[in-house]
């Protein structure tokens, strides 16, 4: 006999209830924390309320009307665009390049991975404020690193500049999603086939054309997941572009999440900041689709 | 090892796992550096820097290695792009390919849309398509099942003779390394134990190795302690030619055993039987015997009967360096 066993059936075997049990504080978290808010948010974005008011009167599309006739919103609809899309180009190029170096086995690799992952790790406030030291108006040391070397005449104005602080922005974020990036098609290089790389060593390709025609078109749907994690991180970044220009100067660097929070928060128009964040909604969605889509189709598989 | 291929021949590489048979393919194909000596190509001396698409090879992994990405006719093409093969004469080669192995309706298909027996013959016009001085082949028939893989033997087998190319062949399946090799190369653990025809190797192995490698069942070794032989010698027998005394006839000079019989394995076309023989050296082997099905006679299990060897299928070898006498 085994006396220690209990006869009947426990809570730890009631996988029903368990299960409820667990998902149950996540559940409530999301619910609370992301769903009503978000709920709120789109709400708002359909009235005139205002911040030190109560009062909540429905304006329909009033709101969104507003702001598609507002050029800072258009300027900052179009930086969103630029800026996502510039960057995660720069990822895609800088996490392939680091992957194929990280693959190759070298001294002090371990150490090299460790510092590559910082810019993940960093609170994103540090590190855009190290980022404003380096694009400093006076102290930049890109600036004096660049006349030291001879290549500078003149002097950059990073942030100052409209178009220059766009590329600044652009750089941070890069440099904020590539290790991410990385080690994503990192875990994708290494499940690719190790016989389909020497199949096309002996069938005579060389570098490039192996990661052109072979290695990238097999990666394809694990690219497409980072870039898609990188696109929603960038797009919905509040932070690094508020504390490198605070979305000047003159309003010509806003991005859509600094611009609602300028005008819904600082300017206490919950009703227009509200449209302004969820206007990009749908876009994301979108692109969210397709992109998932995308990685579903190529998936290829296996060669069995 | 020293190993020279000749020119055409379909050179077979057998070995158990880790015997470094596929090493040996792979450092052939440059994947991998030999660590001291040479390998030479036709008058090529290839070891070192010459990269895999320099030496004129090429190759069929076990896992036939397609692009998955890729249509059977792309994969089948990329070789030739790689070398910047005008497009028309790679349409005229992959469809020339393509009809020896009659996949030519898969042309427009992906890998995974294929059958394993018809993906093993794209990567087969994948290789031939760049009219390679060596084929190396590692295992190609091991992911068939049993039945395509004979069929598949003799297709390569055929397209060899047709295409008269070099051709070193990896396996650990001795019937493949029969029937496909004109040489086989008995490897172990990184050693080469001998070359030959597949008759050679079978019917006189080097050593106690290949004779028990070589075969199935292997061959029988035992210490009969007989007085006429040097003390302390292996005498080695196939198991098809350990049969009832009564079969063989009168003029044939026989070596007899009493054999004692343990059980008898029922197979269909052969019969095995298990037991042992009452001999001084080696009292506990066990000994198997082949009796094909044209033999009828009744082998009753735990009793003791007359078996005999001819003295002419009878080989002997040193127990302490396994080597023939």
């Amino acid at each position: 006999m085994t006396p220690s066993l209990p006869p009947r059936r426990t809570l730890a075997d009631r996988e029903d209830i368990l299960g409820a049990m667990m998902l149950g504080p996540a559940l409530a978290y999301v619910i609370l924390l992301v769903g009503v808010p978000f709920a709120f948010a789109i709400a708002l974005g359909f009235s005139n309320a205002t911040a030190g008011s109560l009062s909540f009167e429905w304006a329909g599309l009033d709101n969104y009307v507003a702001i598609l006739g507002d050029p800072i919103f258009l300027r900052a609809l179009c930086n969103s665009v630029v800026v996502t899309v510039g960057s995660q180009v720069l990822v895609v190029v800088l996490a392939t390049a680091a992957a194929q170096v990280f693959r190759a086995t070298f001294r002090g690799k371990r150490f090299a991975r460790f510092v590559l992952l910082l810019p993940w790790a960093v609170p994103v406030s540090l590190a855009a404020i190290a980022w404003t030291w380096i694009f400093d108006s006076t102290f930049s040391v890109i600036n004096w690193t660049l006349k030291a070397a001879g290549l500078l005449h003149g002097w950059l104005y990073w942030l100052g500049d409209p178009a220059l602080a766009l590329l600044a922005i652009i750089i941070v974020q890069a440099w904020r999603i590539f290790p991410f990036a990385t080690v994503i098609v990192l875990a994708g290089l290494s499940s690719i086939p190790q016989e389909i790389v020497e199949a096309s060593i002996v069938d005579g390709a060389g570098f490039w054309r192996r990661l052109f025609r072979v290695e990238l078109p097999l990666l394809l749907p694990v690219v497409a997941v980072a870039v898609l994690f990188g696109v929603v991180y960038t797009a919905t970044d509040l932070g690094v572009v508020y504390i490198l220009t605070g979305g000047g100067p003159a309003n010509t660097t806003h991005v859509l999440p600094t611009l609602a929070f300028q005008r819904g928060i600082l300017g206490a128009d919950l009703g227009q900041g509200a449209a302004i964040a969820v206007f990009l909604l749908p876009f994301l969605i979108v692109v969210a689709i397709g992109m998932l889509r995308l990685a579903h189709r190529t998936e290829v598989g296996g060669a069995r | 090892m020293d190993l020279s291929i000749r020119d055409g021949e379909f050179l077979v590489l057998l070995g158990s796992s880790g015997s470094g048979k596929t090493t040996l393919l792979r450092m052939i194909a440059g994947l991998e550096q030999p660590t001291s000596g040479e390998i030479h190509i036709g008058d090529q001396r290839v070891d070192g820097d010459v990269p895999p698409r320099a030496r004129g090879i090429a190759m069929v992994f076990q896992s036939y290695a397609l692009y998955p990405h890729r249509t059977v006719f792309q994969n089948i093409s990329f070789p030739l792009e790689v070398s910047r093969t005008p497009r028309k004469q790679i349409e005229e080669k992959v469809r020339w390919a393509a009809e020896m192995f009659s996949i030519t309706r898969y042309l427009d298909r992906y890998p995974r849309q294929l059958s394993g027996g018809e993906r093993q013959r794209v990567a087969l016009c994948r290789a031939l398509v760049r009219d390679p001085k060596v084929f190396l082949l590692d295992e190609p028939l091991a992911n068939l099942d049993a039945k395509l893989r004979n069929t598949a033997r003799d297709d390569l087998k055929r397209f060899q003779r047709q295409i008269q190319t070099t051709t070193v062949y990896v396996t650990h399946d001795q019937v493949e390394a029969m029937g496909l090799g004109d040489r086989i190369v008995v490897m172990e653990r990184g050693k080469v134990r001998q070359v030959g025809t597949p008759q050679e190797v079978y019917e006189d192995p080097v050593d106690t190795f290949v004779a028990t490698f070589v075969g199935q069942p292997p061959m029988n070794l035992l210490d009969t302690g007989d007085p006429s032989l040097p003390p302390r010698t292996l005498t080695g027998f196939r198991p098809e030619h350990f049969l009832p005394q009564s079969v063989f006839g009168s003029g044939e000079e026989l070596r007899t055993f009493r054999f004692a019989v343990r059980r008898v394995e029922y197979l269909g076309s052969d019969r095995y039987v298990y037991g042992s023989v009452a001999v001084s050296g080696t009292p506990d082997a066990t000994i198997i015997a082949k009796l094909p099905a044209t033999i009828a006679l009744a082998i009753p299990e735990g009793e003791t009967h007359a078996f005999a060897v001819p003295r002419r299928a009878l080989r002997y070898f040193d127990p302490e360096t396994g080597l023939r006498r």
